[in-house]
C-alpha cells in the first residue's frame, strides 16, 4: 500500500494509492458537494457537482472518479467551481418538475439541501416542464420520474448490493429515464426482490414508499454501511 | 419630528399564488407595528387602491399566469425601485406552474368541462376573466427581479429579517435559502 501526499485547499493530506480525491478530501474534513456518490457503492461521476481544480490541468475533474497522486495540488471551492456547481444545480431543477412544496421528500431532500448549501436563489434558464409518468405499479413503492436527477444510485445499489440489477437507464441526455428490467412497469418486474434499497438511497423524492404524503418520506441508509462492513470485514455489526 | 422624515414606501402584490405568502406576512403579528414604523405600506391586497403608486420596495407573491398578471407586473416594475420575488411561486412557478406540463386547452377543458356538473362555457379571456398565458412563468422571466425570497411560504421570521435589512439600507442576508 503506497501512500500519496497531496494538498487539498492548502491543507497537506495523505491518501492511499487508488483512493479517490473525493474520499481523501472527506476523510480530512473537506466536504466536496455531491449528489450521485453514496458510500458503499461504486462511483460513476454522474452529477458533476464534485468537480475540482487540479493544478497543471486545464480540465476540471470529477473528484469521485480521479485517484490521488503524489504532489497533487487540488482546489475544491474556487469561485469558478462554485459558479459551475450552481449552474449544474439550476440545470437539474430546470430539466424536470422538482416542485418542492408538493413532494414527499420536502424538507429531507438532498437536492433541496444542495440548492440551499450552494446558495442557488433562482433558476436562470427556462424550466422545461416535461410531461413524465409516475409508476405506482409496485405494491409498496413508487417511482416519480418528475423528481429524478439520474444520479443512478438506485441502479448501482440494486446491482452491487442486492445483486438483482432490476434498474437501468434508457435513452440519452435529457431524455434518459430509469427503467425496471426491459422497460416494464416496476410492479411487473421479474427481477425486483422488493428489498427497497433503491428507495433508501434515492437522494430525492423520485423513489418513495407508498402511503407517504408531502414531506413525510424519510430515508435510512444505515443498512448500506451494515452490509458493506459485513462484506469487507466479515463483521455483522450495526 | 418622526412623521416628517419620509419613510420608505412598501407595496405587496398578489399574482398567481394561493395568498399563503401574504398569510405568512401577516404572521409577523406584533412585528407589523415595527414594520409600520420603518415603512409605509402603500398598496397591497390588504388595502384598497386603484392605481399602483410609486414605491421603493414591492414584494410579489405568485407566478405570472395570465394576461392581467403580465400587464400588472410590467406596470409595477416601472413604478418600483426594488422588486422582490416573494415565495416559491414567484421564484420558480411552483404549484401555479404545475399546469405547464399540459396545454392551456387541456387545463381549461379539465376545469370547465370534464369536472363541471353544468357546462356553461370555457372562459377565454374577457373583461371579467383574464386570458391564461400559454405557460406560467416565474416573475424573473418577465421583468427584472432584484431579490429572491424562497419558501412555500417564506417564514414570518425570514420575511421580517429580510425586510428589516432592506429597509435599513443593508444588504439583506437570507440565512436559509430553502425552496419548499
Amino acid at each position: 500500500m503506497s501512500v500519496k501526499t497531496l494538498t487539498i485547499d492548502g491543507k497537506m493530506v495523505t491518501g492511499i494509492a487508488g483512493e479517490t480525491i473525493f474520499n481523501v478530501a472527506w476523510n480530512s474534513g473537506v466536504r466536496i458537494p455531491r449528489l450521485c456518490h453514496v458510500g458503499g457503492v461504486s462511483d460513476v461521476g454522474a452529477c458533476r457537482l464534485c468537480l475540482v481544480e487540479i493544478e497543471g490541468q486545464k480540465k476540471l475533474m470529477a473528484s469521485c472518479m480521479t485517484n490521488v497522486e503524489e504532489g497533487m495540488v487540488v482546489r475544491t471551492n474556487t469561485e469558478r467551481l462554485q459558479s459551475h456547481r450552481r449552474l449544474i444545480l439550476e440545470l437539474l431543477f430546470a430539466e424536470r418538475n422538482h416542485i418542492c412544496a408538493v413532494c414527499v421528500m420536502n424538507g429531507q431532500c438532498e437536492l433541496q439541501d444542495m440548492a440551499e448549501e450552494l446558495g442557488m436563489d433562482h433558476v436562470r434558464m427556462r424550466y422545461l416542464f416535461p410531461k413524465l409518468e409516475v409508476d405506482t405499479s409496485h405494491e409498496r413503492f413508487g417511482l416519480d420520474h418528475n423528481r429524478c436527477i439520474l444520479c443512478t444510485r438506485c441502479v448501482r445499489v440494486c446491482d452491487e448490493v442486492e445483486g438483482a440489477h432490476t434498474w437501468d437507464l434508457k435513452g440519452r441526455g435529457v431524455n434518459s429515464l430509469i427503467i425496471a428490467d426491459l422497460g416494464e412497469p416496476w410492479g411487473q418486474s421479474d427481477t425486483c426482490t422488493s428489498c427497497g434499497k433503491c428507495v433508501q438511497v434515492c437522494p430525492t423524492g423520485a423513489l418513495f414508499s407508498k402511503g407517504r404524503t408531502v414531506g413525510e418520506m424519510r430515508k435510512d441508509r444505515r443498512f448500506l454501511k451494515y452490509i458493506v462492513t459485513a462484506r469487507e470485514k466479515h463483521q455483522w455489526i450495526r | 419630528m418622526d412623521s416628517l422624515i419620509k419613510k420608505p414606501r412598501l407595496a405587496t402584490v398578489w399574482l398567481g399564488g394561493c395568498s399563503g405568502c401574504h398569510m405568512s406576512f401577516l404572521d409577523l403579528d406584533e412585528r407589523l407595528i415595527d414594520l409600520h414604523q420603518m415603512a409605509e405600506l402603500c398598496a397591497s391586497p390588504l388595502t384598497d387602491y386603484k392605481d399602483f403608486p410609486e414605491v421603493d420596495v414591492t414584494l410579489v407573491e405568485g407566478a405570472v399566469a395570465n394576461e392581467e398578471h403580465l400587464e400588472h407586473i410590467r406596470h409595477i416594475r416601472k413604478h418600483t425601485k426594488l422588486l422582490i420575488s416573494f415565495g416559491d411561486c414567484a421564484v420558480t412557478g411552483n404549484v401555479t406552474a404545475l399546469r405547464n406540463m399540459f396545454g392551456v386547452e387541456e387545463v381549461l377543458d379539465r376545469a370547465y368541462r370534464e369536472t363541471s356538473t353544468q357546462v356553461i362555457g370555457i372562459p377565454r379571456g374577457n373583461h371579467a376573466v383574464p386570458k391564461l398565458l400559454d405557460r406560467v412563468r416565474p416573475v424573473h422571466e418577465v421583468v427584472k427581479v432584484d431579490y429572491f425570497l424562497q419558501g412555500c411560504p417564506p417564514s414570518a421570521d425570514k420575511i421580517y429579517s429580510f425586510l428589516m435589512d432592506l429597509l435599513a439600507g443593508r444588504q439583506p442576508k437570507v440565512e436559509e435559502r430553502r425552496f419548499g
